[in-house]
């Protein structure tokens, strides 16, 4: 459990975001939503402890994490970056074993039941047959795949995605969603992600936490608090809101731009 | 990998064995063994006193720094360009090359003796990567820390570098101006087996620091932020590596001189035997770098009757088998 309370981050000097407040439970996936610019990098580079709390505080089970070190933090949370290359040709296998380095002691090198574990974390996603390829020539969509498993591999309660689904295609957006979603529901994890697509959130999050143009707007239930008026207000674009229903029978709510005139 | 390393190892070993036979006075590989087996049990006595002295005064301290500081600037050099995220990164990036160069005509400049000169080159390698240190913390509020970092090391360097030639400016011409220029370009021809004495240590520590954080290395080269959200203190790596690679680098700098893409050039080699994972690459790094300096110390030695200048050899040679490296390797392994 991760409480995020009366926090206000920023860089020195520039307050970005003031007095926000949100937490998320295990099996929770929550979708911070809003337009660029409005600090949701700076939330989260705050959260990882790259930026300075500037007021307010993080609990982790009740525990403020602020005087935790770097590596037991690391054993709680993770990170997922969006997908990038290294300056460096490593295999996919060693990528995810990076993942356990919170694990292991400064001077240590992986075991071979940490190579155990980020070999499970590739086959959890479906992507064991990657082990040995070289990171910096896979596709977009494998790669953030890969950042995924390692942060399985570093098994933490709590993952933080950046945009994962940036500069993905049509298909792979919907499949990364399905995987962060699956591993959610089987891993007990709770996941924060980003995403510019209002769609994900209301198809995929269990909660989403909304910014506007200058503040917090809402938290709550994707469909509640993702509203015609919100996007008119945070994106500055007319859309509507649409029920439909898919092949299995599930009703969701999904949002379509509508153009002018 | 391992069977890599062994190979590579085998090839060290032999070329050490060899190179005792190489030079103006010739010995022949059986006499080398004989007397190199004399040392540590009874064989028939059967070659000249000055034979002896010339492989132990002459020879051996010769080798044993080629191996040295090709190791010391091979392992610094491929810690660098993991720490500092890109493989265009050689273990002078901070300075420390400068520095010495600086402290080294320093030391000839007011005719220090050859232990004190060394000393001073050292003292000022540290000392420019210090600043250069101070100058990127201090503008690491305003930006990446590792770029800030570079750019200091740019302009520290280009001081230091400006420093060397006002001495040389005022170095006379017919004495000390030449003993200046002789170092700038690298020798390993005066060595004497107490300068090594002491040059092992610090070479010693900082390889065996650098060894032992080889898997943090590897993290590191993900960036500073990833490397954090993975569990690293990233602050306190960079300042434990910086604090290596400069120890290692001034160590070899002093006794030897500049001697240029050896820091750069052999851990692109070594990657692309082994791969980027530090797991291998300290260790071939290690290895590879003695090699390749002891071979092309063997060649200055060699090559023609007048002995050419050590870093003047590495960068003919280095260079055009740098660039071969690049055009025929595939994208992303150097």
């Amino acid at each position: 459990m991760l409480e995020i309370r009366n926090a206000s981050c920023g860089f020195p000097g520039r307050t970005i975001i003031k007095d926000i407040s949100f937490s998320i439970a295990p099996g929770e996936l929550l979708c911070l939503l809003g337009p660029n610019g409005v600090g949701k990098t700076t939330l989260f580079k705050t959260i990882l402890g790259s930026l300075q709390l500037q007021a307010g505080e993080i609990l982790l089970h009740g525990e403020n994490v602020s005087s935790w070190s770097r590596r037991r933090f690391a054993t709680k949370v993770g990170y997922v970056p969006q997908a990038h290359t290294p300056p460096f040709p490593f295999q996919v296998l060693e990528v995810v074993t990076m993942g356990r380095t919170a694990h292991l002691g400064p001077f240590s090198t992986p075991s071979a039941s940490d190579n155990a574990i980020a070999l499970n974390a590739l086959e959890n996603l479906g992507i064991a047959h990657l082990r040995d390829s070289v990171y910096t020539e896979i596709s977009g969509g494998e790669r953030q795949l890969v950042l995924i498993a390692r942060a399985l591999a570093q098994q933490v309660e709590i993952l933080i995605m950046d945009e994962p689904t940036s500069n993905l295609d049509f298909g792979n957006q919907i499949k990364l969603l399905e995987h962060i979603r699956k591993v959610v529901d089987t891993e007990r994890l709770s996941v924060i992600l980003t995403t510019h697509y209002p769609n994900h959130a209301l198809m995929y999050a269990s909660k989403a936490v909304l910014l506007g143009r200058d503040q917090l707007v809402s938290i709550g239930r994707p469909e509640e608090v993702i509203t015609e008026a919100y996007l008119k207000n945070a994106y500055e674009v007319e859309a509507q809101m649409f029920g439909i229903q898919n092949r299995q029978g599930r009703n969701f709510t999904v949002c379509i731009p509508t153009p002018r005139g | 990998m391992t069977k890599k390393l062994m190979t590579l190892i085998s090839l060290f070993l032999a070329l050490f064995f060899l190179s005792f036979t190489i030079g103006r006075y010739p010995i022949s590989p059986g006499t080398v063994a004989l007397i190199l087996f004399s040392k540590i049990m009874v064989v028939p006595h059967s070659w000249s006193a000055g034979m002896e002295t010339v492989l132990f005064t002459i020879r051996l301290p010769r080798i044993l720094a080629a191996t040295l500081v090709g190791s010391a600037l091979s392992v610094s050099g491929a810690a660098y360009q993991g720490m500092f995220r890109n493989p265009m990164v050689s273990p002078d990036l901070l300075g420390v090359s400068a520095g010495a160069s600086f402290g080294a005509a320093l030391g000839m400049l007011l005719a220090f003796n050859s232990v004190s000169t060394q000393l001073c080159a050292f003292g000022f390698g540290l000392t420019a990567v210090g600043i250069t240190y101070a100058v990127g913390a201090l503008l690491a509020q305003k930006g990446e820390p590792v770029l800030t970092m570079i750019l200091g090391g740019i302009i520290i360097g280009t001081l230091f570098s400006s420093f060397v030639s006002i001495i040389k400016f005022l170095a006379d011409p017919y004495n000390t101006l030449p003993a200046i220029t002789f170092w700038l370009m690298g020798s390993l021809a005066t060595i004497n087996l107490s300068d090594l004495r002491v040059a092992v240590w610090p070479i010693l520590a900082g390889t065996l620091v650098l060894t032992a954080l080889r898997w943090r290395l590897n993290v590191m080269s993900f960036g500073d932020e990833e490397a954090r959200a993975l569990g690293v203190r990233t602050g306190l790596l960079r300042l434990t590596v910086i604090v290596c690679a400069t120890l290692m680098t001034a160590t070899a700098v002093s006794i030897s001189g500049i001697v240029g893409l050896v820091g750069l050039v052999v851990p692109h080699l070594a990657r692309l035997l082994v791969g980027p994972n530090y797991t291998h690459l300290i260790p071939v790094s290690l290895v590879l770098g003695a090699l390749f300096l002891l071979g092309v110390d063997d060649l200055a030695r060699v090559l023609f009757s007048v002995e050419i200048p050590l870093g003047i050899v590495t960068s003919i040679i280095g260079a055009p088998f740098f660039l071969y490296l690049l055009v025929n390797t595939r994208k992303g392994w150097v």
